[in-house]
């Protein structure tokens, strides 16, 4: 196997006394997709200046290609290798044109290149009627294109995204994410995109890291992430909403009765009986009914009779939060709420099949 | 009022007959002004460039000398440069006290604070991740020093035609390193003070306004370069 184009050995970033980074080994193999997600503050932009060879570790070692970064060396040669993008599109003084070119008249590029990549380039990014354009006159979509285009224009080994779409609005930012995931699945450019948002990382990542207090807590495929976070605080962080600690009581033909606060659940997991666990749910895999309006034929072995004690209106669905002595996160489409004529106060039955929760085994 | 529309009548004649001593003493001051002020871009625009762009130990001090220097009174630099010029002294021997180039001097020690801390000022106010941005796109050490001065070409020019103005207009170094030397070292200000002294208001109305009208060529030229390109 070759070496990732892109390798953290042991590192560690110190500012003063604050410990803001501390990653022990990351690979980040040649035409991956990596998405790094974590709250604001969690040192994702650092982690992104240190790969991008804008930054130097405290301790440790960033290794290109199989080769460490000499400490004080050169790094104009390997940093042209490479290309960033930041939040806010930081474009200078001029046209599109000149500064989407910027990058490679800066490597002194001949004049039939230039010309060559910056049609190209703008033409797949949408901009090149916007060529002549000076930059103050750009939207925030325009100029972040642009941003985009003076990177992408370059054909950098690896593309270094930090919250691109953190400043625009949802459709902009919708429009501008299916075009680089568009770019991307074509190129096939190694990609590090920094973001907070999850679903940015589920739409471009075909890897997701999750990074937390300047660590990174899992890295898996982003269907495993969101489904089967490792601990409660990436499960938090993915949006699991309920997340209930109790133990196992019995197992039998691969079903666990999992005692929480009063109630049993049974979970679909390989588990051990006296294990103590968490079980995660996501809103979406919780479904309500009225109290005595359950359709017999329901196969979700979990039934938890409860009391809704608040909604929250979130675009199509409500997050109903229910008490059922334990507390339950639904998400329920706006259509249903109407439909079961629920609101805060009434009587309802959580269901959830046993194959639903993700459980996570606790010390 | 008498005297100033006499002296202004006067004044208008001599200039539009383009009197030789009144236009010898005029280019004089546009060459030695100019020249100090190119000289002070020269040391200005690196030292403040530097200063905004690099960290280092009692770089809070230097900023502050710097910006203590944008108001350095023209007397006291003209004191301290003749004691450097004087016959006797460290530099006696190059004697030039009393010439053109002793000004030149003065005044590039006058302008050069004011280049620096308007330069470190401007640079400064970019944006700081447009530094990393330039770097994360692959520009080489001087090519970011390059490209920041070029986006802040606004606060830039802003600091050369304030470096102009404190020179063109001082008097007090020039008087003292010159010493207002008849068709040697006279520029528009000794000369003014002189004939204003002489009681010959005309001549000194007609070279304050060659003054005026001197500072305000050059500030325009430079304001069309900065502004060239820009729409309000």
């Amino acid at each position: 196997m070759t070496a990732p184009i892109l390798a953290l050995e042991g590192v560690k970033v110190a500012y003063g006394r604050a410990l803001v980074l501390e990653i022990p080994s990351l690979d980040i193999q040649e035409g991956q997709i990596l998405a790094v997600i974590g709250p604001n503050g969690a040192g994702k932009s650092t982690l992104l200046r240190l790969l991008g060879l804008l930054e130097v570790p405290t301790e440790g070692r960033v290794l290109f290609r199989g080769h460490p970064i000499p400490a004080r060396a050169d790094l104009l040669s390997l940093r042209r290798r490479m290309a960033s993008v930041f939040q806010e599109p930081l474009l200078t003084d001029g046209t599109v044109e000149q500064n989407v070119s910027l990058g490679l008249r800066l490597r002194r590029a001949n004049r039939a290149e230039v010309n060559r990549r910056l049609q190209e380039w703008m033409g797949t990014l949408g901009i090149r009627d916007l060529a002549k354009r000076r930059t103050r006159a750009l939207s925030g979509g325009e100029a972040q294109r642009v941003s985009l285009a003076r990177a992408l224009v370059l054909e950098p080994e690896v593309l270094l995204l930090d919250e691109p779409f953190a400043a625009l609005d949802p459709p902009t930012r919708e429009g501008l994410l299916a075009d680089l995931k568009a770019i991307l699945c074509k190129t096939r450019i190694t990609t590090i995109l920094v973001t907070h948002d999850r679903d940015e990382a589920l739409a471009l990542g075909d890897q997701v890291a999750v990074m937390i207090d300047g660590r990174i807590l899992q890295v898996d495929a982003p269907e495993r992430v969101f489904v089967t976070p490792i601990n409660e605080v990436v499960a938090r962080f993915v949006g699991v909403e309920t997340i209930l600690p109790g133990h196992v009581r019995a197992v039998s033909d691969g079903l666990a009765d999992v005692e929480v606060q009063g109630w049993t659940l049974q979970v679909a997991a390989t588990l051990t009986p006296g294990e103590r666990v968490l079980v995660c749910l996501r809103p979406e895999q919780i479904t309500l009914f009225p109290q005595g309006g359950l359709p017999a034929a329901s196969s979700a072995r979990n039934q938890l009779r409860g009391r809704v004690i608040r909604h929250l209106p979130t675009g199509p669905t409500h997050r109903v939060t229910i008490d059922c002595g334990v507390l339950l996160v639904a998400a329920v489409t706006r259509q249903s709420w109407e439909e079961l004529g629920l609101a805060d106060g009434a009587e309802v039955v959580a269901s959830f099949k046993a194959t639903a929760p993700h459980v996570i085994h606790r010390a | 009022m008498e005297l100033i529309w006499q002296g202004t009548k006067q004044a208008i004649l001599l200039l539009v007959r383009g009197d030789p001593e009144v236009l010898g003493i005029a280019l004089l001051s546009l060459k030695v002004s100019g020249t100090a002020t190119l000289l002070s871009l020269l040391v200005g625009i690196p030292l403040g460039t530097s200063l905004a762009l690099t960290r280092f130990p009692g770089r809070n001090i230097a900023m502050s000398l710097v910006n203590t220097g944008m108001g350095l009174p023209p007397v006291v630099v003209g004191l301290f440069v003749s004691i450097f010029l004087w016959r006797s002294g460290p530099l006696g021997l190059l004697e030039l006290l009393y010439t053109p180039t002793a000004i030149v001097i003065a005044q590039l020690i006058i302008a050069a604070p004011i280049v620096t801390g308007l330069t470190m000022t401007a640079v400064q106010q970019l944006n700081p991740r447009l530094r990393l941005q330039l770097v994360g796109l692959g520009a080489s050490r001087l090519q970011v020093v390059w490209l920041l001065l070029k986006e802040a070409r606004l606060p830039l020019l802003a600091a050369v035609m304030a470096g102009f103005g404190a020179v063109i207009s001082e008097i007090g170094a020039s008087i003292m390193v010159g010493g207002n030397i008849y068709r040697q070292t006279r520029v528009l200000t000794t000369a003014t003070v002189l004939e204003t002294s002489k009681g010959n208001f005309d001549m000194a109305i007609a070279l304050s306004l060659l003054l005026l009208l001197l500072t305000f060529a050059v500030n325009w030229a430079l304001t069309w370069v900065q502004q060239r390109g820009r729409t309000p």
